[in-house]
């Protein structure tokens, strides 16, 4: 168990392309903590110079406040998960969770118990003698695991460790990952793409973006208090809605329609000095379903009518689908956060909102609705550098 | 046997059946020819007759008396197993540079591999044997182990550098982080992995190593060196007369036999697919 400190650690390769730059990240012992972000915003390069399977081209890796820039992998005494598994096809489930321990020189009586006991917490005894090629794609993870946890190690690194499963799989063993982990209280270090495993699994969420670190924190503290359009857009799911607006005299025009900024908002907006064009976040939680509030409820937002376009209903609750009139939010981040979900569509003939509604709403498919918004609950965000508004400080 | 799709049924297997005769038949004829050949005597050998109306031994007898095919046999051996080995470790090596790093130069050593492989080996013939024999490699087992390791490498490389491609990369890393140094990743994960590959290139190395007659005759001028295949070129009847058709036959047949022992003892090991569940499946 220990500390892993990154200290304004960059990788450049020798082609000049930078992949992480001036990572800062101090990561308690014992800590869960997640790398998330979209392919290519260096997670995964900056847990391979973790591991030490990647060169650090500057700054200083530190576990136990020693540095361990120039210590190969097998010096640093910290196992791996990889996306793939890469379990060893020529040896038994036994040997691929023993082989740490015999590079290690352990007695083989030693091995035999750590392993034994490594497949009872996997719940993996009955298969220990079988070949990984013979295995489930959840047993071959959890072998995969196994490898990891016989040996004891300071930290487990983990490289999208569950994205080769399937839904129902991952949901499962998302749950087992975390509770193994409570268990061992070992350091972990967790990187994945998934914005749902980040917010359920880490103790402490970085979120990552073209090589630089956007913000670091509690999973609840990123989706409440996001510091710039990326990661508001990147947490949450689904995520959240975004309508551009312009601010005149404390009251917010949005194809929303115009309401007036409540006074937190109004005081937040003011000390951050805000331009007058601004992109306004909304959570599909914040919205209502209008015919289920009663008026005083309803006095303290805005409200607007529109077209339900899809309705999904999840038993809990509804989430409806809207498109609204005029102009798009536009900004680096927000394209740039469409382009990672494959949406190039970007639809010029308004807005896409979603919203979760209560699941008593009436609304319908292709039938008019009356939808409240929570004015006190949105966040605005400046277009140009995307910084968050609304933040407390 | 292959039954594709909707043409199952027993028909469809009769068919099969017939055509994979005819395949068998085709490919085997000649060797069951020389077979017969071989059993015949001296006064039936060209009689025409598929199945030898009297056998005999006599030609099998005459080559083994005769220190000449012997002395064949065990060149033969020996300069193919050294040739193999060498090609295969040498090549082992290469392949496993050219699969996994990125080194200057690649490219080129690529290229000229391959160049080496498409030169018509006649063409090397006669400065080859100019340059063995003021180098007195001529006639020696080195002056033969020599140009079939340059022309055998080419195909080890090709071949091996295809199967370590095969191995996910994932697994080096894998044992670096479980605490292998890379000697050690390269032993007990990567060599096993590798094994198919490396005994797949063996059987063809040494089968281009015992089958060459090129230059076997070209480069040996003695018992010292000549192989099999030489060696064959050179039997003579009992008198200037008569051919030596039995015994060459019989000497063919016998040639075959170390190359079907070798294959089938290293076919067990070549099990496709050794790398299944590696990784995700």
């Amino acid at each position: 168990m220990a500390e892993i400190v990154l200290d304004k650690v960059t990788k450049r390769y020798p082609d000049g392309a930078l992949a992480v730059s001036d990572v800062d990240i101090t990561i308690a012992d014992g800590e869960f903590i997640i790398l998330v972000g979209p392919s290519g915003c260096g997670k995964s390069t900056t847990l391979n110079m973790i591991a030490g399977l990647e060169d650090i081209t500057t700054g200083e890796l530190r576990i136990d406040g020693q540095r361990v820039n120039e210590r190969a992998p097998k010096d640093r005494d910290i196992a791996m998960v990889f996306q793939s598994y890469a379990l060893y096809p020529h040896m038994s489930v036994r040997e691929n969770m023993a082989f740490p321990l015999r590079l290690a020189k352990v007695d083989k009586d030693t091995v035999t118990k750590k392993v034994e006991e490594a497949a009872r917490i996997l719940d993996l005894g009955q298969h220990l003698d079988r070949k990984p090629g013979n295995l489930s794609g959840g047993q071959r993870q959890r072998v995969a695991m196994g490898r990891a946890i016989v040996r004891d190690p300071k930290a487990f690194l983990m490289d999208e460790p569950l994205s080769n499963l399937d839904a129902k799989l991952r949901v499962q063993m998302r749950t087992s990952v975390s509770k193994l982990q409570r268990r061992l209280g070992t350091t972990t270090v967790y990187v994945t793409h998934d914005q749902t495993e980040a917010m359920t699994l880490g103790d402490r969420v970085v979120v990552m973006r073209g090589g630089l670190v956007q913000q670091i924190g509690s999973p609840q503290f990123l989706y409440e208090q996001p510091k710039n359009l990326f990661v508001a857009g990147f947490i949450g799911s689904p995520s959240m809605n975004f309508v551009p607006g312009s601010l005149e005299n404390g009251q917010l025009s949005t194809p929303l329609g115009a309401f007036p900024l409540t006074d937190r908002i109004r005081s937040l907006v003011e000390s951050a000095n805000a331009p007058r064009e601004v992109v306004v976040g909304l959570r599909p939680e914040h919205f209502e379903d209008a015919a289920l509030l009663d008026d005083s409820a309803k006095a303290s937002g805005g409200a607007f009518t529109a077209t339900v376009d899809v309705l999904e209903s999840m038993g809990s609750d509804k989430f409806a689908y809207f498109t609204v009139d005029g102009d798009t939010a536009t900004s680096a981040e927000l394209d740039e956060l469409a382009a990672d979900l494959g949406s190039t569509d970007s639809s010029d003939s308004g807005s896409q909102l979603v919203t979760r509604l209560s699941a008593a709403s009436a609304a319908a498919e292709g039938a008019s609705l009356e939808v409240w918004f929570d004015s006190d609950k949105i966040q605005i965000f400046d277009p140009q550098d995307g910084r968050n508004l609304t933040l407390e400080s | 046997m292959a039954v594709i799709g909707a043409t199952s049924g027993t028909g469809a297997k009769a068919r099969w059946a017939v055509l994979d005769v005819i395949v068998v038949v085709y490919a085997l004829v000649p060797v069951l020819w020389i077979v017969s050949l071989s059993f015949k005597t001296k006064e039936t050998i060209a009689d025409g007759n598929f199945i030898p109306r009297s056998w005999t031994l006599q030609n099998y007898k005459d080559i083994f008396t005769t220190n000449e095919f012997l002395r064949a046999l065990f060149n033969s051996i020996g300069i193919a197993l050294i040739a193999t080995a060498i090609a295969v470790v040498l090549g082992t090596m290469a392949a496993y540079a050219i699969a996994r790093l990125d080194f200057p130069g690649k490219q080129a050593l690529v290229g000229v591999s391959l160049l080496i492989a498409m030169f018509p080996q006649v063409s090397l013939v006669s400065p080859l044997f100019e340059m063995e024999r003021s180098l007195g490699l001529f006639d020696t087992w080195p002056g033969l182990i020599l140009p079939y390791i340059t022309f055998a490498l080419p195909l080890a490389i090709y071949t091996l550098s295809a199967f370590f491609r095969e191995i996910p990369w994932e697994l080096e890393k894998a044992a670096k982080m479980d605490g292998a140094t890379p000697a050690q990743a390269f032993r007990r994960v990567i060599a096993p992995l590798a094994a198919p590959g490396v005994f797949t290139t063996a059987i063809l190395v040494f089968i281009f190593c015992w089958n060459d007659f090129l230059f076997a005759i070209s480069l040996t001028s003695t018992e010292a060196s000549r192989t099999v295949p030489a060696a064959l070129s050179f039997f003579t009847g009992s008198s200037q007369f008569e051919d030596p058709t039995g015994t060459i036959s019989a000497a063919a047949v016998v040639i075959t036999i170390p190359i079907i022992l070798f294959v089938l003892f290293f076919q067990r090991r070549i099990v496709a697919g050794l790398t299944s569940g590696a990784v995700k499946g």
